[in-house]
């Protein structure tokens, strides 16, 4: 058992609307900056955006068509596995629906993948109905590398650890199979709500 | 910089599942075969967990993971001859 | 100054980890590198405050004597030296990176190896020099030289490097690799980083350098 620091709070912030915080979870200042590797730099003459794997005719998307595909605006709340969420985040991106509209499948999952070789998976369920983008937007501001851009994905009900950064495509499966934290010990599903953080929980 | 820090930073952590000071021992590659000490791997440590990558090709090397209290070190391409 | 029961002694260099938990069981843990040599008393951090750290913050202004701390050490094999080591030993840090620097010349003091010892630190500014006094004591001894890179902010009469520690005052400041120095670089990554590569671009043998980064610590 740890000694208790006497006066000790962290960084978090008091306060927020305790409905819209998830359990174990708290308020932060800033936007921190998470990673597991090194800054990934593609040029935008370079990107692409890809859906294949378990489909009918893989799509591929540069920048610009990209950019020129129907984009949203919006507002979201994030909750991080490793215990800070923020509220009110704007986001201008691509809905997946819309993405994921431009092919055929019958796949029930999807894995996707990101420059410098990061992997989350998700289930088709999770990223459809207006439930998650490919942003390159925030704030109003191109996405900052750090941040994930040029462009990530955003799938705000889940763990922001599925938010892929510097993402490239979605491969879709017909099974589930397990990402990069995944394979670490990190849930599949990953609900804030439900405190879905490892295996098991 | 990405909070790219050093085996340095995870001494400890590792002195706790090794049960022993692992800076200097050396560990070599699985990608590219590079041998170097423990201490001069590139560590990530603002992640879900921490992030060992291999100092000469960027390989993922060690992660390391604490879930509900337990240490969990994998070691996906590092090995040590000791 | 930390009063730790059955503290084992320490290498000069070494580090502890802190960890603070809250009352409802939150916890932080940071690493700082021990100030201290091992001949002097007890245990001496010295902690930058960074405006929205988590830990610096309640250890520079909430932190009293007679509190309890949680600590682990002393931790770390690779960047430490003894004085039972063969010189000439060259320390380079920027900024925070001087603390365990100043324990290994605090240690060069006690125990006063035939080695001699080069002290090469960037700060800001003079203001943002820690230990200076200490700098300055330590430099009276003859096998003790210290030089200070101001890159931001200097006197006008300033004497020292301006500017950043680069490839032209390394070469100036360093023994030459044939002399085999004995090198330790710390700081910030960046700082490190790019000094090792000057290092090595000046010829000095990558195995003769030993590097310890500092950053944020915390997710």
């Amino acid at each position: 058992m740890s000694p208790i620091s006497r006066g000790f709070l962290g960084r978090r912030r008091p306060g927020g609307d305790p409905s819209r915080i998830p359990p174990g979870q708290h308020l932060t200042n800033g936007f921190p900056v998470l990673s597991a590797g090194p800054t990934p730099h593609t040029e935008l003459s370079d990107w692409s955006f890809t859906i294949d794997g378990a489909v009918e005719g893989p799509v591929s998307w540069r920048w610009e068509s990209f950019l020129a595909l129907p984009t949203e605006q919006v507002t979201v709340d994030i909750h991080c596995v490793t215990k800070w969420s923020k509220l009110d985040t704007s986001w201008r991106g691509v809905s997946l629906d819309t993405l994921l509209g431009a092919v055929e499948t019958e796949a029930d999952y999807l894995t996707a993948w990101c420059d410098g070789g990061y992997t989350t998976n998700l289930a088709l369920e999770d990223v459809v109905d207006g439930k998650a983008w490919v942003a390159y937007e925030y704030n109003g501001a191109p996405l900052e590398p750090k941040h994930g851009g040029p462009a990530r994905l955003l799938v705000p009900h889940l763990y922001f650890w599925k938010s892929a950064k510097w993402v490239r495509g979605l491969r879709l499966t017909e099974r589930d199979e397990p990402g990069f934290w995944e394979n670490y010990g990190y849930h599949n599903h990953g609900d804030p709500w439900l405190e879905q953080r490892y295996q098991g929980d | 910089m990405s909070y790219l820090l050093d085996g340095n930073a995870i001494a400890g952590d590792l002195f706790v599942v090794f049960g022993r000071e692992m800076s200097t021992v050396v560990g070599r590659c699985r990608k590219c075969g590079a041998e170097f000490p423990v201490a001069e791997l590139c560590v990530y440590v603002r992640a879900p967990g921490t992030v060992a990558r291999c100092p000469s090709c960027d390989a993922v090397v060690m992660v390391l993971v604490t879930i509900g209290g337990t240490r969990h070190v994998h070691l996906p391409a590092l090995e040590f001859d000791e | 100054m930390l009063d730790v029961p059955h503290w084992p002694g320490h290498r000069a260099g070494q580090h502890i980890d802190i960890r603070l938990t809250a009352e409802d069981g939150y916890q932080a843990q940071r690493s700082y590198s021990i100030a201290s040599a091992p001949e002097d008393d007890g245990i001496m951090l010295t902690v930058d405050r960074l405006e929205d750290g988590e830990v610096s913050p309640y250890l520079t202004d909430v932190l009293e004597p007679g509190d309890e701390l949680e600590l682990r050490g002393p931790i770390g094999g690779y960047f430490v030296w003894d004085a039972s080591l063969s010189g000439p030993l060259l320390l380079i840090s920027g900024g925070s990176g001087i603390v365990p620097l100043r324990a290994m010349l605090r240690h060069w003091a006690a125990a006063r190896p035939p080695v001699e010892v080069r002290l090469l630190h960037s700060a800001r500014s003079l203001d943002y020099v820690i230990y200076r006094d200490e700098l300055v004591g330590l430099a009276a001894f003859e096998e003790v030289d210290v030089r200070i890179a101001l890159t931001r902010t200097w006197p006008d009469d300033w004497l020292g490097q301006r500017g950043r520690i680069d490839r032209g005052f390394l070469k100036d400041a360093a023994w030459p690799p044939r002399d085999e120095p004995r090198i330790y670089v710390c700081g910030p990554t960046g700082f490190v980083e790019a000094t090792a590569a000057a290092l090595v671009e000046n010829g000095q043998q990558p195995n003769t350098i030993k590097t310890e980064r500092f950053g944020a610590t915390g997710g």
